[in-house]
């Protein structure tokens, strides 16, 4: 018998291969791809780059796509852990159905989506109508924008929280009203800290579909350069003028400011598990 | 505190959880709950805690009708079988929990938690395990944390729900010596569910023995063993070897009783079922005069203080019998060996439910109904 060489031969066997597998799928379908939108960025020069970057416009677009897609992240937040609450704990007719509705901003065209949202949200629209007369402009408005990106990041905080609550032994609530604590004390101090980490997660995915989306928001936010036109946007402007440069230093900045808040949201979400170990 | 169950009735959809139960617990009492899965058991625990509701009947606290008082307000302190730990707190949160959600004016200062947590930590011998969260535990110290943090809000009453069910055997032992001395320390009146019938007799002031919904004896551990008020307990309480025999119900007294199959049954003889211990099967050389049956020793294991040994009767009954080492040596017993069983004492139930002529002649002659 032959004794391994290292004395550390992992038990789980084959490392080598699946991790062989996983960079190359990632470097395939992501790290090339993107690393080419770099080079094509370094083609320009830096004050050229810079100039781009820091237009009044370019500014504008950055404000309003990373601040849509914070407040639709953080309404779905709220919503989201709200509906997966309902799912998981009562059981009402219809609540199947319920279920699978939660998936169809996955499901359908980002633009079937933006063409239904604007003739709704439109000023002769049913709820853009409602809205006109208490004096808010919803579609062709950031508003307009806001509800989009909502829209399609819906499911994301229900898919993430849904099994971690269902997981939630109903006796961790019985004890804690054993203990005294009100329904509303049970919640936070018990099963919010244990959901933390899934809502976190949950949050991040929808920020960072709200901020890469790009069919739905076209149609209902009138694309006035400035005021309403997001980053996606603005880049698919730049290569219909044949500016590659201009948008892909637009893009480059944009996946930069992108990873690095996915990051800071992971390491959030490291903190969170760490305080909860399980 | 006293607590009072009369007359609950519990259904779930089509399955009786309980039916007209009641019970009455003395304070300071250390009482269990036993009976196999599906007896209520637990059911009764919780509607005893205000987790369930019953159907009907109703619970008091020292008299006082609780029945519909919220779970919160009835200081109760509950152990649940699987701990029920926060995990995401450390030990020294667990435990101070129900002291933190107290409204503000009834809320300890930081330094009366911490003083009363660490007390409590040190009564179940985990003071170094404050900073732990509970999966860096073992079940037996997780039990104990679950243990001190229902007792953190100085319950009137403790309520333990299999608490050392998912243990394994050595901590259960030491866990349950370890509960008996507590319970003598601190003196709350207590009700612990076990399926378990030497925790339950080990531990327990008295027990309470559960049958599909309904109590079937409630007595000192010891009334129990010894006289079991029903079949069903003289079968839960331990290995038991049953013989289906007519028994005589116009001669009382041990007479009536005959393990031999006579061709000829006397009149007025009914059905019934002989229950004797395997402790209470002797095992003779050769007849010895008193009744008893002829078989083959089919099986032996001598791997404990008392030895085991599966004797296959004249009739095509296995018996199990206990027997002393020494007597064994003294019958110098191996597997094939043909053997002599006669009961020292036996109980009989008929089975129309009435208790028949009972046990041992020379003990319990009176015994009977």
């Amino acid at each position: 018998m032959k004794l391994s060489r290292s004395g550390h031969r992992p038990v789980i066997p084959g490392f080598r291969i699946a991790m062989g597998f996983a960079v190359l799928y990632m470097s395939l379908l992501m790290l090339i791809p993107l690393s080419m939108l770099a080079l094509r960025a370094g083609q320009s020069s830096w004050d050229e780059l810079w100039a781009t970057f820091t237009s009044a416009r370019t500014l504008a677009a950055y404000r309003l796509s990373l601040g849509g897609a914070l407040i639709a992240a953080t309404v779905n937040t709220v919503f989201g852990l709200i509906i997966a609450w309902v799912l998981v704990r009562y059981r009402f007719p219809g609540r199947r159905l319920l279920d699978t509705l939660v998936d169809l901003p996955f499901a359908l065209p980002t633009a079937v989506a933006g063409i239904s949202l604007t003739a709704i949200y439109a000023p002769n629209g049913i709820l853009g109508g409602l809205l006109e007369k208490g004096g808010i402009q919803a579609a062709y408005s950031p508003l307009g924008i806001v509800i989009a990106m909502t829209f399609v990041s819906l499911p994301f905080v229900i898919r993430t929280t849904q099994p971690v609550l269902q997981d939630i032994d109903q006796e961790i609530e019985e004890a804690a009203a054993t203990l005294g604590a009100s329904r509303w004390q049970a919640f936070r101090r018990v099963i919010f800290p244990s959901i933390m980490p899934a809502v976190i997660a949950g949050f991040a995915m929808a920020f960072a579909r709200a901020v890469g989306e790009y069919g739905s928001v076209v149609f209902i936010s009138g694309n006035m350069p400035g005021r309403t036109e997001i980053v996606p946007l603005l880049i698919v402007t730049r290569l219909e003028e044949y500016n590659y440069a201009g948008a892909t230093s637009v893009a480059l900045a944009l996946l930069i400011l992108s990873f690095v808040m996915l990051l800071v949201i992971n390491l959030l979400q490291a903190w969170a598990r760490r305080s909860a170990p399980v | 505190m006293g607590i009072e169950v009369a007359n609950v009735t519990k259904q779930f959809g089509a399955f009786a959880a309980l039916r007209d139960v009641s019970l009455r617990v003395k304070a300071g009492e250390l009482i269990a709950l036993l009976g196999p899965s599906g007896s209520g058991k637990t059911t009764l625990l919780r509607v005893i805690a205000g987790l369930e509701a019953p159907d009907s009947g109703s619970v008091l606290f020292e008299g006082e009708d609780a029945t519909t008082r919220h779970v919160r307000d009835r200081r109760v302190g509950f152990v649940f079988q699987h701990y029920a730990l926060f995990r995401h707190m450390t030990v020294f949160e667990n435990v101070a929990f129900g002291l933190r959600v107290r409204p503000r004016r009834l809320r300890p200062t930081r330094a009366d938690i911490r003083r009363r947590v660490m007390e409590l930590l040190h009564l179940v011998q985990l003071e170094g395990f404050a900073k732990r969260y509970p999966s860096q535990l073992s079940g037996g110290q997780r039990q104990r944390v679950a243990l001190a943090r229902a007792l953190a809000v100085e319950p009137k009453v403790l309520l333990l729900d299999e608490p050392f069910g998912a243990l394994d055997a050595k901590v259960r032992q030491e866990l349950r010596r370890w509960l008996r001395r507590l319970h003598e320390e601190i003196h709350v009146t207590s009700v612990f569910v076990t399926h378990d019938q030497d925790e339950a007799l080990e531990v327990a002031d008295r027990v309470v023995v559960m049958n599909t919904g309904q109590i079937e004896q409630i007595g000192t551990p010891e009334e129990v063993f010894r006289s079991p008020a029903s079949a069903f307990v003289m079968n839960f309480l331990g290995t038991v070897n049953v013989f289906h025999r007519r028994v005589d119900s116009l001669t009382p007294g041990p007479d009536a009783i005959e393990l031999q199959c006579p061709d000829e049954l006397p009149a007025g003889s009914r059905p019934a079922r002989i229950f004797v211990r395997p402790h209470h099967l002797e095992i003779n050389a050769g007849p010895t005069g008193a009744p008893g049956l002829r078989g083959l020793v089919q099986y032996i294991n001598a791997a404990s203080p008392q030895v085991k040994v599966e004797v296959l009767s004249e009739f095509g009954e296995v018996l199990q019998i206990e027997t002393s080492q020494d007597r064994y040596q003294e019958l110098a017993l191996q597997k094939g060996s043909e053997v002599f069983v006669t009961p020292k004492e036996m109980r009989v139930f008929f089975d129309d439910g009435h208790h028949g002529p009972s046990t041992p002649s020379t003990q319990l002659p009176d015994r009977m109904s």
